[in-house]
């Protein structure tokens, strides 16, 4: 059966991996082509590089980075940030990315899902939305979580569904970078009311937050984090161990074809 | 040389990395001579399978393939590309395929139990035959493939491993020099490259 999948995110602004909390407060961590490295060994099940520059200097930089990681990493890559056309599509795929995860972008032209998806493949289109609590419900986010659109958050992810994305990632702003543990009201809401992959970011502290996660909602395909595993406070394989010591199917990095002698 | 052999669908910057990773030699070409003279040859395809079989045709690279697999050449198809090996397909109305293995490719909609999600996206583990067949001569029983597709190979005498969704889904299919992998083996971490390994090692 399919695995629950593991995906770290990576921020890159000006070439260098960096995470913030509650998307303020940046500073810088490391090489993104080292960290993906690393964590593909670790047995990581996917990668997402997220660029959080809108200059032209530093779009290069990262599709630099990007090409120098696809040549090295072999795992599925989800590139976003920024993307607000099929050029910005095509920029990104030519430099390795095998998914396009669209934010602001979607909400400011929503057609944008449905010509990617027609173009690439559901498959190629992820929509990323950023998702906070607002009275009694909860609402898309842009800006990097500044600017509430009053969009009503689960009826855009699934008109989202509709117009052809092919996996959801949800981001609530509420539990990003508290460590207190992924936004399971939130995430309930979500997968009882689409039919693809969603993937659960913000809040992971430790790895019981996973095990919490896949256990109370099992319709979430996929947990993401970033400065838990930057900062090594939990390893890829510790984590998917426990995991499975939880009875959650996952991938192990041992497995990750040795020779057999 | 192994050459991918590009009719215009997909990015095959991945597969061309992941094979020289592997210490492969290898080119990304849509020229009839150059897959002529190659070695051995990759099948790559993304998308649905009658505008990727349109494609394949209007380029003529479909007559160049099927020449050589015919004459013994090592051919791999990887995802629709394996699935446009078989006889037929029925995405968006009836294709037929190349013709080099025997089946059809069916939507999983309807053959699966209902809830599961189509397409499948994500890492599914291998039941290989045993013995395993040569293509998984690196690997173990039960490692874990990267898969993106919402159709699957059935009626197939040459299935090497299956993954289950509910039911057994071809995951692997072989015939003589002629292999396939619906898994994304450029993109399946250490396990997928050993398969590639397989296929350019292979005596086959």
């Amino acid at each position: 059966m399919i695995t629950k999948r593991i995906i770290p995110c990576l921020d890159v602004r000006a070439g260098q991996v960096v995470k913030g909390r509650q998307f303020e407060n940046i500073r810088d961590v490391a090489s993104p082509v080292d960290l993906a490295r690393r964590y593909s060994a670790e047995g990581a099940d996917e990668l997402v590089f997220y660029d959080i520059t809108a200059s032209a200097e530093g779009r290069k930089l990262f599709t630099d980075v990007l090409r120098e990681t696809a040549a090295q990493v072999f795992i599925p890559l989800t590139v976003g940030g920024g993307i607000e056309s099929l050029d910005d599509f095509e920029r990104v795929l030519a430099c390795g990315a095998d998914k396009v995860s669209v934010n602001s972008g979607a909400v400011k032209n929503p057609e944008l899902i449905g010509q990617a998806a027609r173009r690439y493949g559901s498959q190629c289109v992820v929509l990323s939305c950023d998702v906070k609590r607002v009275g009694d419900g909860f609402h898309v986010f842009v800006k990097g979580g500044r600017e509430d659109t009053g969009m009503d958050a689960i009826q855009w992810m699934r008109r989202g569904e509709a117009l052809g994305a092919g996996e959801l990632v949800v981001n609530s702003i509420d539990t990003d970078g508290v460590k207190q543990g992924f936004d399971l009201a939130l995430l309930r809401l979500v997968t009882e009311a689409v039919n693809i992959p969603v993937i659960a970011s913000g809040g992971a502290g430790s790895a019981q937050h996973f095990v919490d996660l896949f256990r109370q909602i099992p319709g979430v395909d996929a947990g993401l984090a970033a400065s838990v595993f930057h900062y090594g406070e939990l390893s890829i394989p510790g984590l998917k161990r426990t995991l499975a010591d939880a009875g959650i199917n996952v991938r192990m990095a041992y497995e990750s074809g040795q020779p057999e002698v | 040389m192994i050459a991918i052999v590009d009719y215009g669908v997909g990015n095959l910057f991945s597969l061309l990395c992941s094979l020289k990773a592997m210490g492969a030699p290898a080119e990304v070409t849509g020229d009839a001579s150059r897959i002529a003279a190659a070695e051995r040859l990759i099948l790559p395809g993304v998308g649905a399978f009658g505008d990727a079989r349109d494609k394949l045709r209007r380029t003529g690279l479909d007559d160049v393939v099927m020449r050589e697999a015919r004459a013994g050449k090592p051919l791999l198809g990887i995802c629709l590309g394996m699935q446009m090996l078989l006889d037929e397909g029925l995405e968006f109305g009836t294709h037929k395929g190349l013709g080099l293995i025997p089946g059809r490719v069916v939507p999983m909609q309807g053959a699966v139990p209902a809830g599961l999600k189509i397409p499948q996206i994500g890492w599914n583990a291998l039941q290989m035959d045993n013995p395993p067949h040569r293509m998984f001569h690196h690997i173990m029983q039960g490692a874990h493939m990267y898969f993106v597709h919402s159709y699957y190979a059935a009626n197939c005498p040459d299935v090497t491993a299956t993954c289950e969704y509910g039911i057994p889904i071809a995951a692997a299919v072989a015939r003589d020099n002629v292999w396939g992998c619906q898994f994304h083996p450029e993109k399946s971490g250490a396990a997928g490259l050993m398969v590639l390994r397989a296929f350019c090692e292979e005596d086959i």
